[in-house]
């Protein structure tokens, strides 16, 4: 008996590292997949461990002119901006910047378009026309100049505002979606059987049919991440940002007042290239995640 | 007191054409520990009157009129809140595809658990205890409770299907076609699981099928259904040997005799009418040999002619 358990548990687990396994497997094979974690990861670490080994704070403007516009050398690795301060240093505050405001928002915005997608989808009727309507509104608004309004409606010196109106503008595509595959996976016996076990709506909801629309949860969140930095990106460079937060759209803003003209390159080139390589690395990961997990998509 | 008492059930559905009479004027009872099977073809309402009973129609259908006394409750009165605590304690189901019936990505474990939890509060840790029991008790080793769906052959499925309708020690087990999908060697072997089960708990039973060839081992009585409406009812006897109802006889002519010359079956031509809006005589007299004037205009009522055995014809005492 004991054995028998034992040995389940042991089955159990190799099977899931073997699950996790393949599942590297195929990552590491698709080529999509890869260079997508890899950027990811690179910027991750660069993130995280970046701002701790830099030796300039980026917060600290040079006292001198000639500290201004440096070209990157040995000192400056990427130069110094039109106050003088490193860019390197700059970029590596501006990616967590980027990356937690990227994935907050869209942890928000997944919240909240699976919960509408799921009770649209599965209550149907009265609360999913409500529902839909509120979303086809989010859905044809025009977001910037509804995110710049938003942000500027409220205290617009804090990031936590940045991501609560990035959250609450980007859910509505997101709802759909799930709410489609909602109605699909509502049909299926088990439902109907779980029904007769007598389980409430709220129960088949989340115990049933949120685990299996989750993948598609999943591989949607990663796409909305990028949307997420790019949205951020906007707002700060159109001066909607947390000042006390050195952003990549902040670093942008500022390139464009003066940096343009002196021909100071590295100002602008540089975090635009990263702005767009994390949009890259994540809407690469997003689609190759999107064709491993999705058993529809599976190439044989 | 019964287990169950339907009395002249009524369940319509709203169809854009009209109503849709699946079932109509349909009574039976049930003792406990008895098994009772329902036969006839496919659309004359077997599973509308099962699903009925612990109101699990889609949501087209809905009880016209009649009463569904489980264990003395009348179903019927109850409002949808109050109907999912006696889901599943009170009254269980086998599902016909049991493969369709496990959610894919739960443990099948879990599942059966999930039973338990809800109506008895007990833990997760203790129910899957119970849920390794009902394995057990079913024949599949408990090791496998923390296994998925799909690791699970078709047979073991439908055994896993059974562990769960016994998971809250329903009164009534109600099986739709439990074995229809499976091969004949499963089959007997599901069967003959039923049969110990029921014995073992003396818990009610209603078998559906469209299968007679099941219903004459495992069943105590038979009712045989057309068109939303019970043909004939009675003990296994009485229907196998004492059938009364030109289409009891027809269904019966329809499987191979072991014992007769060979020959091949019969058949029914024709098709069952349309139900909404029937015609008032007997729904069966387009398709039967011995049809009167009267079969036309009038609709026979159950008499009456053994013990256990009623007979909804014109012709009986002919």
């Amino acid at each position: 008996m004991e054995n028998a358990k034992r040995n389940s548990r042991a089955l159990r687990r190799t099977l899931r590292r073997r699950k996790f396994g393949m599942f590297v497997k195929q990552v590491v094979g698709n080529r999509m997949a890869l260079a997508g974690v890899i950027i990811i990861a690179f910027f991750i670490l660069m993130a995280v461990f970046g701002p701790m080994i830099m030796p300039f704070d980026p917060t600290i403007n040079g006292e001198t002119v000639e500290s201004k516009y440096n070209s990157p050398s040995w000192e400056h690795l990427l130069g110094t901006d039109s106050l003088g301060r490193d860019v390197l240093a700059n970029l590596m505050s501006g990616a967590r910047v980027s990356l937690f405001v990227g994935i907050s928002a869209t942890l928000i915005t997944m919240i909240l378009g699976t919960l509408i997608g799921i009770v649209s989808g599965y209550v149907g009727g009265f609360v999913d026309n409500l529902l839909m309507r509120v979303t086809d509104f989010f859905l044809v608004l025009p977001w910037l100049p509804f995110c710049m309004v938003l942000a500027a409606l409220f205290d617009k010196n804090s990031i936590w505002n940045i991501i609560l109106v990035i959250g609450l503008t980007g859910w509505s595509s997101t709802a759909r979606i799930i709410r489609s595959q909602t109605l699909s996976v509502k049909e299926q016996q088990y439902v109907e059987r779980t029904i007769s076990i007598g389980a409430g709506k709220w129960h088949i909801m989340f115990r049933h049919i949120l685990p299996n629309v989750f993948p598609l949860v999943f591989s949607e969140a990663i796409l909305i991440i990028s949307g997420s930095i790019l949205t951020e990106t906007s707002l700060a460079f159109l001066g909607l940002g947390d000042p006390s937060r050195p952003s990549w759209g902040m670093m942008l803003s500022d390139a464009s007042s003066g940096a343009m003209s002196v021909g100071a390159w590295w100002c602008y080139i540089i975090p635009g290239a990263c702005v767009v390589l994390v949009a890259l690395g994540f809407t690469l990961m997003g689609y190759a995640f999107d064709e491993i997990l999705n058993p529809k998509l599976k190439t044989r | 007191m019964k287990l169950l008492e339907v009395k002249d059930l009524h369940t319509w559905f709203h169809t854009s054409k009209g109503e849709f009479r699946a079932v109509d004027g349909v009574s039976f009872d049930l003792d406990y520990g008895e098994c009772l099977g329902l036969v006839g073809e496919s659309g004359c309402g077997k599973t509308t009157s099962a699903l009925s009973i612990s109101k699990l129609l889609p949501k087209e259908g809905y009880i016209k009129s009649g009463t569904i006394l489980v264990d003395g409750i009348d179903y019927t009165a109850l409002d949808e809140k109050a109907i999912l605590s006696h889901r599943w304690k009170d009254v269980s189901m086998i599902f016909q595809g049991a493969m369709n019936a496990f959610n894919p990505v739960k443990r099948v474990g879990w599942q059966i658990a999930e039973a338990i939890v809800l109506h008895e509060g007990l833990s997760q840790a203790d129910a899957m205890e119970r849920a390794g029991d009902l394995f057990e008790r079913v024949g599949i080793p408990r090791a496998r409770i923390k296994q998925y769906p799909h690791e699970f052959s078709g047979g073991m499925k439908q055994r896993a299907m059974i562990a769960m309708a016994l998971a809250c020690n329903a009164k009534l087990v109600i099986g739709d076609e439990p074995t229809t999908a499976l091969d004949v060697m499963i089959q007997a072997q599901i069967l003959e699981l039923l049969e110990g089960l029921r014995r073992e708990s003396n818990m009610g039973m209603i078998l559906i099928t469209h299968d007679l060839s099941i219903l004459g081992e495992t069943c105590d009585r038979i009712a045989v259904m057309y068109a939303g409406k019970i043909a004939e009812i009675g003990t296994v006897d009485d229907i196998f040997n004492n059938a009364m109802h030109p289409y009891t006889k027809r269904l019966i002519g329809c499987f191979p005799n072991i014992n007769a010359d060979r020959s091949i079956p019969s058949g029914i031509p024709g098709y069952p009418p349309n139900l909404i809006n029937p015609p008032c005589g007997c729904l069966f007299c387009p398709r039967c040999d011995c049809a009167t004037d009267s079969c036309v205009s009038e609709c026979p009522p159950l008499i009456r002619v053994g013990e256990k055995h009623f007979v909804a014809c014109h012709r009986t005492e002919a």
